[in-house]
C-alpha cells in the first residue's frame, strides 16, 4: 500500500507547468488533490512515471461566480465550491451534488476540475457538468485554450478527452435560467460511497408552470454520464398531472448499466428510473418556487 | 539494493519542511513519501494512525492549515511549508486535554482507541467551524471515519459532550 517511485515536478506558474507536463510526453500525471490519484497510486493501480504537481499555482484556486454561471479553476478544492454561497445562488445544483461526493474531509483536499478529468462514470461532479451543457478548459504548451463541451468530453470510463501534455485549467457550469429547479439523488450502499445509481436533474416550466424542458444525466448507468432528454416523456404538463410511471418506464428503457457485486443491472435500471422521477419532481417544484418540497425524498 | 534510510538508490530525495505542532520539522524524503509515514517514520509522531491507506477508514486525519485531510492521501512533499496539525498537538501547552479529548474520555467514545487520533482531528475542526452542531451535522461530520469498536453512539455524545465543554471554557476564561 505505498505508492511506486516517480519523478516529482512542483512548478511555481501556469507556463511552467504546461512546459513540464509537455516535456513528459504521455507519462506524466496532473496532481491536484490526489483524492482519486493517490488511492490508485497506493494501491498499485496508477503507476505514473512523472506526476506534475499543481498545488503551488496558486492562480488556478479561482471561484467565479457571475451571472452567466460559475467558473472552478483547477485548484479549488470541493469545500470551497460546496461552502459558496453565490456558487449555490447561480447554480444551486453544484451545492447538491456536492454534498454526495465522498466525506466532507475528502472534500477539503479533492478538487472539481480534478473530479471532471477523472471522468468516473459513478462520479457526480461529471453528470452535473453534462446534463447542464458545461464545459471543460483545456491548456496546452504553445497553443491557446480550448473549451471542451461536456458532450465531448467523457469519453469512457476514466477517459477525458485530454490528449497528453494537457491541462484541464477550469470548468464552467452554466447559471440556473429562470422558472427552472434542479435537484441531484442517488442511492449508494454507504453515504459517501460511489452511488449504485445516481441522478441529476433540470426542469425547466412555462408561464403556465407547465414543464417545457426536462434534462437528466444518470450516474453509474454506462460508460459516460448518460443524458436523456425527457422533455416529450414529461408532457408538457403541470408537475402534479405528470404521468411519472411512464417517464420512469422510459428512463429504465433508455439506461444500460452493468451489474457488479454491489448491485444487478436490472437492479440499477430499476433504480435509475426511481430516482429520475424522484428527481425531476424536486426540480419541477423548485422551478414553480415550492421550496421545502419533500414529499417521497 | 537500497541506500540512506532503506530508499532505493537512484531514487531522488527531496528536503522537506513543515511545521508540525507549532514546530517546524525537516526531513529529506522521496516525493512518494506520504504525509502519514513521514509524520510516523521520519518524524517519529506515531500518534497518527494507518488504517486503510486509501482514504476510506478515517484513522490518519490531521489538520492541514486547520482542515482536516487524509494524511494517507497526500505527499509530504506537496505541502512543504504548511502547517500540520496531529493528535499529538491537540492538548493544551501545560498538557491539558482539549475539550474534545476530555468528553471522549468522558462518554467512553473509544474503546481500542484505534479510530480515535483520526477521530479527534476531524471533530476538533468540526466544533471549531459549527460550535452547537445538531446530531445530523455531528453525524454528517463524522461519517468519513471508521470505529470498529463503539458503535459510533458514544461518539456522537461525545461530539455534543465536547461542544458543551468548550462552552463552558470559553465562559470561564472571558
Amino acid at each position: 500500500m505505498k505508492p511506486p517511485p516517480f519523478d516529482y515536478h512542483a512548478p511555481h506558474d501556469l507556463d511552467e507547468a504546461l512546459a513540464v507536463l509537455a516535456g513528459t510526453g504521455g507519462d506524466g500525471k496532473v496532481l491536484a488533490g490526489g483524492q482519486s490519484l493517490i488511492p490508485l497510486m497506493n494501491m498499485r493501480l496508477a503507476a505514473p512515471a512523472h506526476l506534475v504537481d499543481i498545488n503551488r499555482l496558486a492562480g488556478l484556486a479561482t471561484v467565479e461566480a457571475g451571472a452567466d454561471g460559475v467558473r472552478v479553476g483547477a485548484l479549488a478544492r470541493h469545500a470551497e465550491v460546496e461552502r459558496s454561497e453565490r456558487v449555490a445562488q447561480v447554480q444551486p445544483l453544484l451545492r447538491s451534488a456536492l454534498g454526495h461526493v465522498a466525506h466532507p474531509v475528502i472534500r477539503n483536499r479533492g478538487t472539481v476540475v480534478g473530479s471532471l478529468a477523472h471522468a468516473d462514470p459513478s462520479a457526480e461532479l461529471p453528470a452535473v457538468l453534462a446534463v447542464l451543457g458545461g464545459s471543460v478548459r483545456v491548456a496546452r504548451h504553445g497553443a491557446p485554450p480550448r473549451d471542451v463541451p461536456a458532450g465531448e468530453f467523457f469519453l469512457g470510463p476514466l477517459e477525458p478527452a485530454l490528449a497528453p501534455g494537457e491541462l484541464a485549467v477550469s470548468a464552467f457550469f452554466p447559471a440556473v435560467p429562470p422558472r427552472t429547479g434542479t435537484a441531484f439523488v442517488e442511492v449508494a450502499r454507504r453515504h459517501g460511497d460511489y452511488a449504485m445509481a445516481g441522478v441529476a436533474a433540470v426542469v425547466t416550466l412555462d408561464d403556465d408552470q407547465r414543464i417545457a424542458a426536462a434534462l437528466v444525466a444518470c450516474v453509474s448507468a454506462g460508460p459516460v454520464p448518460v443524458v436523456l432528454d425527457l422533455t416529450a416523456a414529461c408532457g408538457r404538463r403541470p408537475a402534479a398531472s405528470t404521468d411519472w410511471a411512464a417517464v420512469a418506464a422510459e428512463v429504465r428503457d433508455r439506461v444500460d448499466p452493468d451489474g457488479d457485486i454491489h448491485a444487478t443491472a436490472g437492479y440499477r435500471r430499476h433504480l435509475t428510473g426511481v430516482l429520475a422521477r424522484r428527481a425531476l419532481r424536486i426540480a419541477a417544484a423548485e422551478a414553480a418556487g415550492e421550496y421545502g418540497w419533500t414529499d417521497e425524498r | 539494493m537500497s541506500g540512506k534510510r532503506g530508499w532505493p538508490v537512484g531514487e531522488a530525495l527531496h528536503e522537506v519542511s513543515l511545521t508540525v505542532n507549532g514546530v517546524v520539522r525537516q526531513a529529506r524524503v522521496p516525493a512518494r513519501r506520504l504525509l502519514s509515514d513521514f509524520l510516523r517514520h521520519d518524524l517519529g509522531l506515531t500518534g497518527t494512525h494507518v488504517g486503510c491507506e486509501h482514504g476510506v477508514c478515517g484513522c490518519c486525519t490531521v489538520l492541514l492549515d486547520g482542515a482536516p485531510v487524509r494524511s494517507c492521501l497526500t505527499f509530504a512533499v506537496t505541502v512543504a511549508g504548511q502547517e500540520i496539525t496531529t493528535v499529538e498537538g491537540l492538548a493544551g501547552p501545560d498538557g491539558e486535554p482539549s475539550p474534545v479529548q476530555r468528553a471522549f474520555a468522558e462518554c467512553h467514545a473509544l474503546q481500542c482507541g484505534f479510530c480515535t487520533p483520526g477521530f479527534l482531528c476531524t471533530v476538533t475542526a468540526l466544533l471549531r467551524d459549527n460550535p452547537e452542531p445538531d446530531e445530523l451535522h455531528i453525524v454528517e461530520g463524522i461519517s468519513g471515519n471508521l470505529c470498529r469498536c463503539t458503535g459510533y453512539q458514544n461518539i456522537v455524545k461525545a461530539v455534543g459532550r465536547a461542544a458543551e465543554l468548550a462552552r463552558e471554557g470559553g465562559e470561564g476564561t472571558a
